[in-house]
């Protein structure tokens, strides 16, 4: 992420280049035009596929309507098209609420086990679980276990008194996206305590020790050494969290499948483009999600750049 | 040192993982397996077993089945009697379950001209938009054809092309607990909507006492193309049209909002509240562990209902659907039609599969064992056949049939129907008909307009 930030080596010092230097540079470049290639291929032509098709009126099946240049009709009806705005609410409430848990509750976490303790590397391991397990299991798991009438979690709740009757946690719209949130908290804290872990251990233990000795109790220890040296681990968590549950698909897909009110931007493009067979406006979705996406990645990286300088 | 106990950590985790998952899976197939009467009869051998081994003997072909009820446990004994007999190798991968996502995944494979699918099992709704895809069976399978119900063949011809050959049929029914229905002094099944939410309640505060996990009404109410079917039953049965009725959106009517509205109260009362996640399995599985007084579903819950694992063998029976005040009972018509796709490396092998699977020997397999509906109409009148499947009695198989928009939609239909499911799926969760209706009818005119 550094190389963002630096700035491009001056005129001057590129003068002072060796001629082996520049050789080795020319070398370098080739090296790299395979994996450029690759990227070329696997990730620019794709998107530009998609931003041209989203402009046509192109259907998934064939002989439907033969395929034309549509303008900018797309993105109009896309600007007017509730369900595509709901869609959008509905996901960025999602990624409010679990990146908001998963980073607090991953921080906690990751405190716990990079303290010394006895059985922590039997801890580190139970606390991947989660992780470990694919996407769509984990939901089709919870799924029953929420279920109203066959469901553990209801059973629990109803013998601690806590609920008087069985509640439908995935059917009733007012808790619907909290089961889902809970499913995907449930999940990817692990994760997010991982990398959180992983900024822990660079931290050198002397500025704790030198910290103790200046009589600076372990609240503002937190305050004044982990959390500024930990700051660069939890940017990358929190871009890396966003961005994946700005994406998000399989879990609302196994629990909700195509109802309307719990849909999501990506489960959205999905059903127009495959279910409907609208290949050119499920494209203008895809593009904008994409757009959206990045709204946040240029959010976070100008945020990463201004706390670096 | 550091680096091997983090991977002995990280093959302990992926280890656990594996064998939650493994038991997941392994848990979410027990249920379904619960075969009946399978085992009864054999798999009927192939006819010119010989001559198709010659020709064909040695290929391999991709057939995309059920996956509903005891569906692929059929598809697999049918499947290896095949192979046995003629040496083509048939690999049999179960659809998804819900028909809107199983139609996604062939036009997937089509869209991308792929040859890994040979069969595919296709909805009655299916042929006009997959018609461009499938190989015209009418060379091969023309004088076969002439032995299924002449209505169903029709619907399957696309252009004068036989695009697939009638399968099984299906049509929508009433399960009702006999013995709860006495129990509770009721002498027949209810004939209209209101009649059944007032003895699906009696019955579901009685029941309850003993077992908390009773409910009066269970179908399908999940946002799918199984609940434009469900719906399609109740607006038709209460005089509120088909949705899309000469061509023109019909489903903003009075008659249509008040049942829909009336079904929309008992979601929580007389059925579970989590109906609204329902398919068919969850309906069969609720109904056949005794949890269910009343349960809408299509002939093929008939057979696991009657067979050994159910706990309501013997006490449950078939009624036509109840009807709203000024109607009349109806059944949304279903059936699923076997087709050859063109992008098949071996049609001529798949071709034989499908005449195998779609003859009348297979057929009355598959209405013996597994309670399907038959498409030959021969069949549906032999005595075995309606001694395992009483439905198709007259009193519930002659009830007026009533077909899903299709014909007006033809490549649309799985956009249209999404509307219409996913609007129905919002009024079952709670929003009033008259404020989801007016959209859902814009939606369906605006996609008859379009083409």
């Amino acid at each position: 992420m550094s190389s963002v930030a630096q700035p491009a080596p001056s005129r001057r010092r590129r003068r002072r280049h060796t001629k082996l230097q520049r050789r080795q540079t020319r070398i370098g470049w080739v090296l790299l035009i395979p994996s450029l290639a690759v990227v070329a291929f696997v990730a620019i032509y794709p998107l530009g596929k998609t931003v041209y098709q989203s402009f046509t009126n192109a259907e998934f099946l064939a002989g439907i309507t033969p395929t034309k240049w549509v303008g900018l009709e797309n993105y109009r009806t896309l600007w007017h098209d509730t369900v595509f705005r709901h869609s959008v609410v509905e996901t960025i409430k999602f990624t409010a609420i679990t990146v908001s848990f998963e980073f607090v509750l991953g921080l906690i976490i990751a405190l716990v086990v990079n303290s010394h303790f006895r059985g922590r590397g039997v801890m580190r391991a139970v606390m991947l679980v989660p992780w470990a397990i694919p996407t769509v299991v984990a939901a089709k798991i919870w799924q029953w276990m929420l279920d109203d009438t066959y469901g553990v979690v209801n059973d629990l709740l109803m013998k601690a008194h806590i609920i008087s009757h069985p509640h439908a946690w995935v059917a009733d719209p007012a808790t619907s996206l909290a089961s889902v949130c809970a499913v995907d908290i449930w999940k990817t804290t692990p994760f997010v305590a991982l990398l959180l872990l992983a900024g822990l251990q660079v931290i050198p233990n002397d500025l704790y020790e030198a910290a103790g000795v200046d009589g600076a109790n372990a609240l503002q220890q937190f305050w004044r050494i982990t959390f500024p040296l930990l700051r660069p681990a939890i940017l990358v968590t929190l871009v890396f969290r966003t961005l994946d549950a700005l994406r998000v698909f399989d879990v609302f897909y196994v629990f909700f499948g195509q109802r309307p009110d719990t849909q999501t931007m990506a489960i959205y493009a999905q059903s127009t483009i495959v279910g409907d067979g609208h290949v050119g406006y499920g494209a203008a979705i895809s593009v904008a999600i994409f757009l959206i996406i990045s709204l946040f990645v240029v959010i976070y990286v100008t945020f990463m750049r201004v706390t670096e300088e | 040192m550091k680096h091997r106990r983090l991977l002995v950590l990280a093959g302990v985790v992926g280890v656990v993982a594996l064998v939650a998952s493994l038991s997941v899976v392994a848990a979410g197939s027990a249920k379904p397996t619960a075969s009946h009467q399978a085992t009864a009869v054999a798999a009927p051998k192939v006819p010119n077993a010989a001559a198709i081994k010659k020709k064909y003997g040695g290929q391999k072909i991709t057939f995309v089945g059920d996956s509903v009820g005891n569906g692929h446990v059929r598809d697999a004994a049918l499947a290896k009697r095949f192979t046995k007999d003629t040496g083509i190798k048939v690999s049999v991968v179960p659809h998804p379950a819900a028909s809107d996502a199983a139609y996604s995944q062939l036009a997937r494979a089509f869209s991308q001209k792929s040859s890994s699918i040979d069969v595919a099992m296709i909805d009655v709704v299916w042929p006009g938009a997959f018609a461009p895809y499938l190989v015209n069976l009418k060379p091969k399978l023309g004088a076969q054809s002439k032995i299924h119900a002449a209505g169903i063949v029709a619907s399957d011809t696309v252009n004068g092309k036989l695009v697939a050959m009638p399968w099984f049929g299906d049509f929508g029914l009433l399960y009702y607990r006999t013995d709860l229905l006495k129990k509770y002094g009721y002498k027949s099944p209810p004939t209209t909507w209101n009649q059944l939410f007032t003895m699906a309640k009696k019955i579901q505060d009685g029941e309850q006492k003993s077992n908390p996990n009773f409910a009066g009404f269970v179908f399908q109410g999940n946002s799918y193309e199984g609940l434009t079917c469900n719906a399609l039953e109740w607006i038709a049965s209460a005089g509120g049209g088909h949705y899309i009725d000469n061509g023109k959106a019909t489903i903003n009517n009075a008659k249509a909002r008040t049942v829909l509205d009336a079904i929309r109260n008992q979601i929580g009362k007389t059925t579970p509240r989590g109906v609204t996640t329902y398919q068919e399995d969850q309906t069969e599985h609720a109904f056949d562990d005794g949890n269910a007084a009343f349960a809408r579903n299509w002939p093929y819950q008939y057979g696991i209902g009657a067979g050994a694992g159910s706990k309501v063998k013997g006490k449950f029976s078939v009624a036509p659907l109840p009807h709203g005040a000024g109607g009349h009972s109806v059944a949304t018509v279903g059936g699923w039609q076997l087709a050859v796709s063109k992008y098949s490396k071996h049609q001529g092998a798949a071709i034989e599969f499908v005449r195998y699977m779609t003859s009348k020997a297979v057929e009355r397999f598959d209405a013996i064992t597994n309670a399907n509906v038959p498409t030959i109409p021969s069949l549906a009148k032999d005595k075995t056949v309606v001694a395992t499947n009483p439905y198709l009695k007259p009193a519930t198989a002659n009830v007026a049939r009533v077909a899903r928009p299709s014909k007006f939609l033809k490549t649309h239909y799985n956009e249209a129907s999404k509307a219409i499911y996913q609007g129905i799926n919002q009024i079952l969760n709670g929003t009033p008909a008259s404020s989801v209706l007016p959209g859902v009818q814009s939606k369906l005119n605006q996609i008859l307009k379009e083409h």
